[in-house]
């Protein structure tokens, strides 16, 4: 297919191994990951240790095996017929489980890409509010922040588009029942929300980098708890599959580069 | 039994759109817009729009142009490049509204047009920015034991839906070769005047020939006049008929990097007929 790389796990095989991992027990869900990174993750999930989770070709397809980014017309095998329309069934059933990334983040997890600023005339225009308001409430949601900084990781988000935890807690509760963040994966770290009050907490640095960077990078004071261990390694089969099947382009070390 | 005859020419289309009308635009993102029918109305001197589009290239070229007052959308994006350059440089400049939906709201607002009733009750706005940019968003509470409180999506009612197909025939029917439809059948039953242009117009025999029942996605109860762009898609993807052009889209990005590069930008795509535009982009 490729040249199969070589050598020790790069900083972008480590950030593909924590994003598989948020999909870890999920079981039958539609993992939907948004952008390279999060997709080449969700693949190694399904491709490894969780293999009933249900995925799409990045367009109206649902497939069986495991493709490779950015290839142009891999061979699929087609499992079901997923267009935009059929997602919103997909995503009100609650039967998903999506990673988007994030212009702007906060402590509690409330997420926006809409814009910055006033509404009326905002300083920096973004996407809009895709589907983060019904993702949220909905669905288990993870983040994928490639460029984990001070301007990212904000005390305050311009706008709300996903939903953060004290928000939800103010939510009924047949609505909150369905809200569910799991982790924010970084170039630099691997956050979730295990702390009484929700917050984000510090789960675990990639190696090379210390906890003092990711706290420097951070404009919220984050949880960080006494032994704050390195994020895991790929093993020598998820490696394999990454390296051979699912990235052959190589399109993740674009992503994030290697320290 | 012959179909009846809905064929109209562009020029049709755009005289049928006027100042201050709400235009609903098919398609998703940089993907199977009506861009000849886009094209047009660029030319000509209407104003004042409201947009209601899964947005991509012609959000931007439509505000770039002065026509929009208000762009209802979720997202306007190129796909290959996230964001809208004309787009953002309108909105930084405070020069159009807009209205912030969730994706999932906006087909509830298409629906409940197309189904004719007020609203549709939603869970999805609740907890997010949504309520707040939307003042006049009101919620609704289930008159069954449950008592829950949902937002009542209002219906986004079109004066005018403009959708780009595969194939279509003189009757106004139109076939979706992609693999996604996208919205656009919705676009057209939430519209009072509903417009469809297609790469080909064929005989209706022809249609089972090219494609399975299902892709027969328009019926002609749907539109009123069909207009043949061959390509009148470019520069979105309009696949099998043809990818995105990727290079044009870049060089619509460089477009809004400065005054000088819109006027050459216009000079040469836009201040031009169809046929010209096409042959230049050939």
């Amino acid at each position: 297919m490729s040249t199969v790389r070589g050598g020790p796990p790069t900083r972008a095989e480590v950030c593909a191994v924590a994003l598989a991992e948020c999909f870890r027990g999920d079981g039958e869900l539609l993992a939907n990951p948004i952008g390279t990174l999060p997709t080449i993750g969700g693949r190694l999930a399904k491709a490894t240790f969780e293999p009933a989770l249900v995925m799409t070709d990045g367009e109206a397809l649902l497939v069986e095996n495991i493709l490779p980014v950015g290839v142009d017309a891999p061979e699929k095998v087609v499992a079901g017929y997923n267009p935009y329309r059929t997602m919103f069934d997909v995503v009100w059933s609650g039967r998903r489980h999506i990673i988007m990334g994030g212009s702007q983040l906060d402590a509690y997890g409330n997420q926006n890409f809409a814009f910055i600023g006033p509404p009326e005339k905002p300083t920096t225009q973004l996407l809009g509010m895709r589907g983060a308001p019904g993702n949220t409430i909905h669905n288990k949601t993870s983040y994928w922040i490639s460029n984990h900084s001070t301007r990212v990781m904000v005390p305050e988000v311009s706008v709300v588009c996903g939903v953060g935890n004290d928000r939800a807690a103010n939510l009924p509760p047949e609505i909150a029942r369905s809200h569910h963040l799991v982790r924010v994966v970084t170039n630099l770290c691997v956050c979730d929300f295990d702390t009484p009050e929700r917050r984000m907490r510090l789960r675990s640095v990639h190696p090379g980098v210390s906890v003092a960077d990711v706290v420097a990078a951070t404009g919220f004071e984050l949880a960080i708890p006494a032994d704050v261990p390195e994020s895991r390694l790929p093993t020598d089969d998820e490696l394999r599959w990454i390296r051979e099947v699912i990235d052959p382009l190589g399109l993740g070390e674009e992503e994030v580069r290697n320290p | 039994m012959p179909v009846p005859d809905k064929r109209v020419t562009i020029d049709d289309v755009v005289a049928s759109i006027r100042d201050g009308m709400t235009v609903g635009i098919g398609g998703w993102g940089s993907r199977r817009k009506p861009m000849a029918l886009v094209r047009a109305l660029l030319r000509s001197p209407v104003r004042d729009l409201t947009i209601v589009s899964y947005g991509g290239p012609e959000v931007g070229l439509l505000c770039k142009a002065g026509k929009v007052r208000r762009v209802v959308y979720s997202f306007v994006s190129l796909d290959s490049i996230a964001l809208e350059p004309h787009f953002r440089n309108a909105r930084q400049a405070g020069a159009v509204q807009t209205t912030e939906l969730d994706e999932g709201m906006f087909l509830l607002g298409l629906q409940a047009a197309a189904w004719r009733v007020p609203f549709l009750p939603t869970r999805v706005g609740l907890g997010s920015d949504v309520m707040r940019l939307n003042p006049t968003l009101a919620t609704v509470k289930s008159p069954y034991a449950d008592g829950e409180v949902l937002v009542a999506m209002p219906a986004l009612d079109l004066d005018v839906a403009l959708v780009h197909m595969h194939r279509g025939d003189q009757g106004g029917t139109g076939q979706c070769l992609g693999v996604d439809p996208y919205f656009d059948d919705l676009m057209c039953m939430a519209a009072r005047r509903r417009f469809m242009s297609v790469e080909k117009i064929v005989d209706t025999d022809e249609f089972l020939r090219l494609g399975p029942p299902q892709s027969i996605r328009i019926n002609r109860l749907m539109t009123d006049g069909v207009v043949e762009t061959p390509h009148g898609a470019h520069f979105t993807e309009c696949v099998p008929d043809y990818k995105r052009d990727e290079a044009f889209q870049r060089e619509y990005v460089a477009s809004a990097k400065s005054d000088d590069a819109w006027d050459a930008f216009r000079a040469k795509y836009l201040d031009v007929a169809e046929d010209e535009y096409q042959a230049a982009v050939l």
